[in-house]
This record gives C-alpha cells, sequence and structure tokens, in this order.
C-alpha cells in the first residue's frame, strides 16, 4: 500500500534521511521510533509529499507530490505540535470537511467522544485552545473522515488517560486503517502497533514484528498496593484517575486503558521501592 | 481556491496586523477628508480632487511596504510556525492553495484602501459635493494594479526566503530600492546629473511605483508639467490613454509574473 524505495533527503549538505526502502502492507500500524533528529518527522512529511526527495515513495502506487489531491484524500494526520491557527475551531472543522469531502457533523461526533465539548469551543480560536484540547481536535479532524492511512506524530501525548482510552477505542474502529505513529519512546505506543520501525541518523536500524493481542478496547482493574503513602505517589496515580480505597493512601484503585499497561508499569517503576502488591485484570466485556 | 481565499481573509481578518493596516489607511483618509471636504467648500470640484491626488500619494509611500512586510511576515510566519505542515496534508491542490491565498490577501489589503476612499465618495455624496466619478474610478484601477504588483512580490519573497527574518529583510530591501528609484529622490538626482535620457526613462518605466506615480499625477495635471522633461518624453511615447493603460497593466504583469515564479518555486521546492 505504502513504498519507500531508497528514499533520501539532504538539507544543506546534511543527510537527514539515507537510501530508506520500506513496503508497508494494509493492516500495518506502525510504531515509528527513533531519537530527535533520526528522521521520523522528515519521512512522514516525504510520505505527505511535503518535501522533495531523491528515491520514490508511492501510496498506492501513486507519487504524493504528483498526486496530492488523490493520496492525501486517504490519508489522516495529526502533527505533533499543532498548528497555531487564528481561526475558530467550527470554522477550521468546516474547512477540513470540506477539502475532505467528509461530513463536519462526523469530526464534530468523534470530538464529543474524546470528550470535547464542541458548543464550547465552536467559537473559540483554535490558538486558545489548551494543549490537550487542540490534540483532541486534530484526531477528530483526522478520525472523522474516511482515512485508509492514519500518519500520527505523537497523537496521546497530551491527553489525559480518560481520553487516551477513548482515542485507543477510536483506533480500533479504524482496523483496517494502515497506521504510522511517530514517537520519541516505544513503550508510549508498542500496544497499538503490530509492527515497529526504528531509525537512527537516517536509516532504517530495526524493522521488526511484535505481538499485537493487545485488545485497543479493553481496559484493565487495579489494585496497587504500596508501603507508606507518598504525595508524589498519589500525585502520579490521581493523573491516572486511580483514588485510594476507603481513604487509605497505601491502597489504590482504578482502571488502565488496554494499550495502556506498559505506560503505567513506567510510571509505577519509579515508585518501585515502596511497591507491595500489585494486581491487574482484564475487564470483562 | 475560493476554500483557501476564504480561510486567508478569516485569518486575516482576525490579525492585529489588519487592524492597523485598517487603521492607517482609514485614518489617513478621515484626515484629509475633514480638511479636504472643508477646503471643497470653497473650491468645489477641486478640493475633492486634491483630496484623492494626497491619499494617492501617500498610498504610494506606504501601500506598497504595508503589503510586503505583512505578506511576507504572515507567509513565512505560518511556514515556520507549522501550519503548511498541518494544512497541506489536507487534500488541497498548490495552486489551489497558492492562488487562493495570493486571492484572499488581495482581498484583504485593497478593501481597507479601497473601503476608505468609497467612504469618502459616498459622505461627498451625501453632503452634496461634486464626486470626479472618473478619477475615483482610474485611481481605484491604478491602486489594484499597485497592490496586486506587490503582493506579487511579497509571494516571491515568501516562498524564496526560509525564515520570516529574511523574508522581512528581503521585502523591505525590495521597497526600499523601489523606492529611491523614484522622481523624488535617486530619479530626480540622476536627472540633475544629466545621465542619459534613456537610462532615466527606462528606470521610471520600469519602477512599478514611479509608473503609478506618473500614471496618477498625469490624472490630474495631464501635461505632467510638474514631474519635469522625463515625464514629456514618456507621454510622447505613449500618448496619454497609452499610458493610463500601461500604468494598469505593468504592476499588474508585474505582479503576476512575480507570483507566478514563486508559485513555481513553492511548487518544486519543500513546502513546510
Amino acid at each position: 500500500m505504502i513504498r519507500f524505495d531508497t528514499v533520501s533527503k539532504t538539507f544543506r549538505g546534511r543527510r537527514v534521511l539515507d537510501g530508506i526502502s520500506l513496503d508497508i502492507a494494509p493492516g500495518n500500524r506502525i510504531a515509528l521510533v527513533g531519537s530527535n533528529g533520526a528522521g521520523k518527522t522528515t519521512l512522514i512529511r516525504c510520505l505527505l509529499g511535503e518535501y522533495k526527495r531523491d528515491g520514490a515513495v508511492a501510496i498506492g502506487g501513486l507519487d504524493p507530490r504528483k498526486h496530492r489531491q488523490e493520496v492525501l484524500r486517504r490519508v489522516g494526520f495529526v502533527p505533533q505540535l499543532p498548528p497555531p491557527l487564528k481561526m475558530p475551531v467550527g470554522d477550521l472543522v468546516r474547512f477540513a470537511a470540506s477539502v475532505c469531502k467528509s461530513d463536519p457533523a462526523r469530526m464534530e461526533e468523534v470530538a464529543g467522544r474524546l470528550g470535547l465539548d464542541m458548543d464550547i469551543v465552536r467559537r473559540q480560536p483554535f490558538v486558545k485552545l489548551s494543549g490537550g484540547q487542540k490534540q483532541k481536535m486534530l484526531i477528530s479532524i483526522a478520525l472523522g473522515r474516511d482515512s485508509e492511512i492514519l500518519v500520527m506524530d505523537e497523537p496521546a501525548a497530551n491527553l489525559d488517560p480518560e481520553s487516551r482510552r477513548i482515542f485507543f477505542s477510536l483506533l480500533a474502529e479504524k482496523e483496517s486503517a494502515v497506521m504510522l505513529i511517530s514517537s520519541h519512546r516505544l513503550d508510549e505506543v508498542a500496544p497499538l502497533v503490530n509492527r515497529v520501525i526504528e531509525l537512527d541518523r537516517g536509516q532504517v536500524v530495526l524493522d521488526d514484528h511484535v505481538e499485537d493481542a493487545v485488545d485497543l478496547t479493553g481496559a484493565l482493574k487495579c489494585v496497587v498496593d504500596f508501603t507508606r503513602p507518598d504525595p508524589a505517589l498519589a500525585k502520579a496515580l490521581g493523573e491516572w484517575g486511580f483514588a485510594p480505597s476507603e481513604g487509605n493512601e497505601k491502597h489504590w484503585e482504578g482502571r488502565v486503558a488496554g494499550p495502556d499497561r506498559l505506560r503505567f508499569l513506567g510510571t509505577l517503576s519509579r515508585y518501585a521501592g515502596v511497591l507491595a502488591g500489585l494486581e491487574m485484570k482484564e475487564e470483562q466485556a | 481556491m475560493w476554500l483557501s481565499a476564504k480561510l486567508d481573509i478569516a485569518e486575516s481578518l482576525r490579525a492585529r496586523w489588519f487592524l492597523l493596516y485598517a487603521l492607517v489607511f482609514g485614518g489617513v483618509l478621515v484626515a484629509l477628508v475633514v480638511t479636504g471636504l472643508a477646503e471643497s467648500r470653497v473650491m468645489g470640484f477641486t478640493g475633492l480632487s486634491r483630496l484623492l491626488l494626497t491619499y494617492i500619494q501617500i498610498c504610494v509611500a506606504i501601500l506598497p511596504v504595508f503589503i510586503l512586510i505583512t505578506t511576507v511576515r504572515s507567509v513565512a510566519g505560518d511556514r515556520e510556525a507549522g501550519v503548511f505542515e498541518y494544512l497541506l496534508a489536507l487534500p488541497v491542490t498548490l495552486s489551489a492553495w497558492y492562488w487562493g491565498k495570493m486571492v484572499g490577501r488581495f482581498v484583504v489589503v485593497f478593501l481597507p484602501v479601497f473601503g476608505a476612499m468609497a467612504a469618502a465618495m459616498v459622505w461627498a455624496l451625501v453632503r452634496g459635493f461634486d464626486v470626479p466619478w472618473d478619477l475615483f474610478l482610474m485611481n481605484t484601477a491604478y491602486m489594484v494594479a499597485l497592490a496586486w504588483c506587490f503582493l506579487g512580490l511579497g509571494m516571491l519573497v515568501s516562498t524564496i526566503a526560509r525564515t520570516p527574518d529574511v523574508a522581512q529583510g528581503a521585502a523591505f530591501l525590495v521597497w526600499l530600492v523601489l523606492l529611491l528609484f523614484m522622481d523624488l529622490i535617486l530619479l530626480g538626482f540622476m536627472i540633475q546629473e544629466q545621465l542619459p535620457q534613456e537610462t532615466i526613462i527606462g528606470i521610471a518605466l520600469s519602477n512599478p511605483m514611479q509608473v503609478f506615480r506618473t500614471a496618477t499625477m498625469a490624472l490630474f495635471d495631464p501635461d505632467l508639467m510638474l514631474m519635469g522633461p522625463a515625464a514629456y518624453v514618456i507621454i510622447d511615447a505613449f500618448g496619454r490613454v497609452g499610458y493610463m493603460v500601461y500604468g494598469v497593466l505593468y504592476p499588474m504583469a508585474i505582479g503576476t509574473l512575480a507570483a507566478a515564479i514563486g508559485y513555481q518555486v513553492f511548487r518544486r521546492g519543500d513546502l513546510p
């Protein structure tokens, strides 16, 4: 479905992509990982036809630079940094829906599911929204249309745990779509994907398939016990939506979205010294 | 293209530069109307014509630099801020995006200038003064040409320069060079120094700001007595009507050519 054939890109003599060749088939959900400057954003921009490059990029056999409309009509994109658009959110949705030949109501429906109240934000300038609200809006525009390919740069970075859970459910609804999710850290996106591509200095250094048995719509019921109460720990768990059981600051309960389990364990690992017990059970559908 | 134009108009209308821009031209005209129309009570037709002349001469000084700076700052600024990265990932053709942006921006930069002038005409009508419609229409045509010309130059500079600072510096330099080569400054000095007439006329005919100034002056001073010997040659060569046509078409052609080159640079280069 997507092919990169010896793609290279040079900026002022510095080679940012160095002969990348990749074949991406329908159903691939790819984590594109690598440190800063590895070439992730450049690769995405080549895919979107925004950069000229050496080598060939094709989506469904079409060059995204020569066939912009045909190609981009199939691609939903969520950038890492939201653009500083002054236009009201309602105008942005209408504009995006018009050029994507979609229905603004679909985008607004996704925004509603992510917890964004369109009646409140519709008239607000997009640039004035909070980081999380902007992210939700851009996700809504990308998912509220018939996109077969989702290209997302750190899409869930600004989302709270509940919104992340809903976001994962929305992705699960796009089961047949190709997903390319860029991130600095694999643990952020690992449960969402079935393939990992790691870039380093413009080259693919790892291209591997990963276990994809995680149910994107599932959730885990968690009980965590600690040897003593800790304010930093309480704050961290509070951000995950956990609460102390019957006021006992050493005994916490809550829910974690299935794909977020590794990330949650990463949070707990910082408090391993005071961890007394941990129970995680998948909730029955 | 109309969607892109509409988007750019809406974004510009919310920007602070537009407010300042509209206030400057509106303010200039209000000031001139107060003095100009007061004078016209005595002088009738001449007063309003003189008001238009003064307004046009002020426009030639400030309109180009306003258009250049605001255009390059917003276009290059949008690119740097990631607006292009996002909006150009939507399925819109580059030609629709680029020309839509140019048309939208033209509407935004031209309307306050035209609106101020039209408001003065309406006010004059209401007050019962004679309105020189022929002058108003010709001045409007020249303003359209001047605005389009500098908008095209602004789009070209924006696409070549990769950062807002470089774009702004380059735009200011373009304006300064064109301003210097007007009859009031270097061109006047060259006439004084008796440089070859062909050189002077060549510069006068190729500098769109000078073309605008000469053309608008010719509306009020058909023999261009105020502009010295170079102007006689121009009028002799073109004829009065010929120069009026040239005064509209030449800046439009320059603007269109610059914008078209800018489009080719934009289309063939990296977008964000």
